[in-house]
């Protein structure tokens, strides 16, 4: 009797657990990713890919966090984007708003999205990812002459100019070349 | 004789026709006639492609970024980032998707020129572009 009831205890709990799986495949991607430790989330949204990656670099929302979005992804602050018009008609912009949300920093399980929200959670949400205080300590060490002054590079808003699987959401070090100083090493 | 003339007039016909029409730009250049464009012109259009506006302190156009050599590639003024080449015969997916085409003239003529353009512009430089 206490045997069966344990396995039927079990059984319910197993079937519980594949339940909220299905339902949040992101956790199986995460645990299928061998960049588990370390990165961000990539974008798994055309409509986002598309949207954002046609002026710049997507940024996968996991750079920032989801008050960031909010206030970056509002139809009036898109009509001024950092001097550039971005508007998007309401289908797209609502669908470019829920990709966002679901996968902001805070709402991420990759690691370094976590260390984005944590560095984020309190003061006022930063509206460039190269405000982040985690990114901008990241890059610390790095001399100006390799960023600013790299015709190649020219600035921290070029993610993919040096971390070469950037597109993947991974940013680690191993992965970074800098465009004309190829000895460098971290 | 006056087959030949009939050819002739056939083959004239074809070549009036702009060489990348598409549906996307049949429907528009539609939508522009209806919103009172009259006759589209490519050479108004062609001229409007390098006309200067200062915004926000800097001279745009439509070259600033597209550049004039519509069989390369462009670069945004701002993020660098590629802009495939404007030519439908070079970029087959140019000039294709209807919303497309209404996205970019409404934030790039806002960009460039500071307002959205007139149904006119719209036409003339839908037609100036099929000719690429």
């Amino acid at each position: 009797m206490h045997n069966k009831m344990k396995s039927m205890i079990l059984l319910a709990a197993l079937l519980g657990a594949t339940g909220a799986a299905q339902a949040e495949e992101s956790v199986w991607t995460w645990l299928g990713s061998i960049w588990r430790q370390n990165e961000v989330n990539a974008v798994s949204n055309a409509a986002w890919q598309e949207e954002c990656g046609s002026c710049h670099f997507a940024y996968q929302p996991g750079l920032l966090p989801t008050q960031s979005w909010d206030k970056l992804l509002d139809a009036k602050a898109l009509e001024d984007h950092f001097g550039e018009n971005a508007e998007l008609d309401a289908d797209t912009l609502k669908e470019v708003q829920a990709f966002a949300q679901e996968n902001a920093a805070d709402k991420s399980w990759y690691k370094r999205a976590r260390k984005i929200a944590k560095a984020t959670e309190n003061g006022e949400a930063p509206l460039r990812i190269t405000e982040v205080r985690y990114i901008k300590r990241k890059h610390n060490e790095i001399p100006e002459k390799m960023i600013k002054g790299n015709k190649d590079v020219k600035s921290l808003s070029y993610c993919d100019a040096c971390h070469t699987q950037a597109k993947k959401g991974v940013f680690d070090e191993d992965t970074v070349r800098i465009p004309n100083y190829p000895d460098w090493e971290d | 004789m006056k087959r030949f003339t009939a050819m002739m007039m056939v083959l004239g016909l074809i070549a009036a026709v702009p060489a990348m029409a598409s549906p996307a730009s049949d429907t528009l250049l539609a939508q522009y006639k209806s919103e009172g464009a009259s006759k589209p012109d490519a050479s108004k259009g062609k001229k409007d492609w390098t006309r200067e506006e200062v915004v926000d302190g800097e001279k745009m156009s439509c070259a600033t970024c597209h550049g004039s050599d519509f069989s390369k590639s462009g670069k945004h003024h701002r993020t660098g980032k590629v802009i495939e080449p404007m030519s439908p015969k070079v970029n087959a997916e140019r000039l294709t998707d209807v919303k497309k085409i209404e996205k970019w003239f409404k934030r790039n003529c806002k960009d460039a020129w500071g307002r959205e353009c007139t149904a006119q512009e719209k036409a003339d430089f839908l037609t100036f572009l099929l000719a690429q």
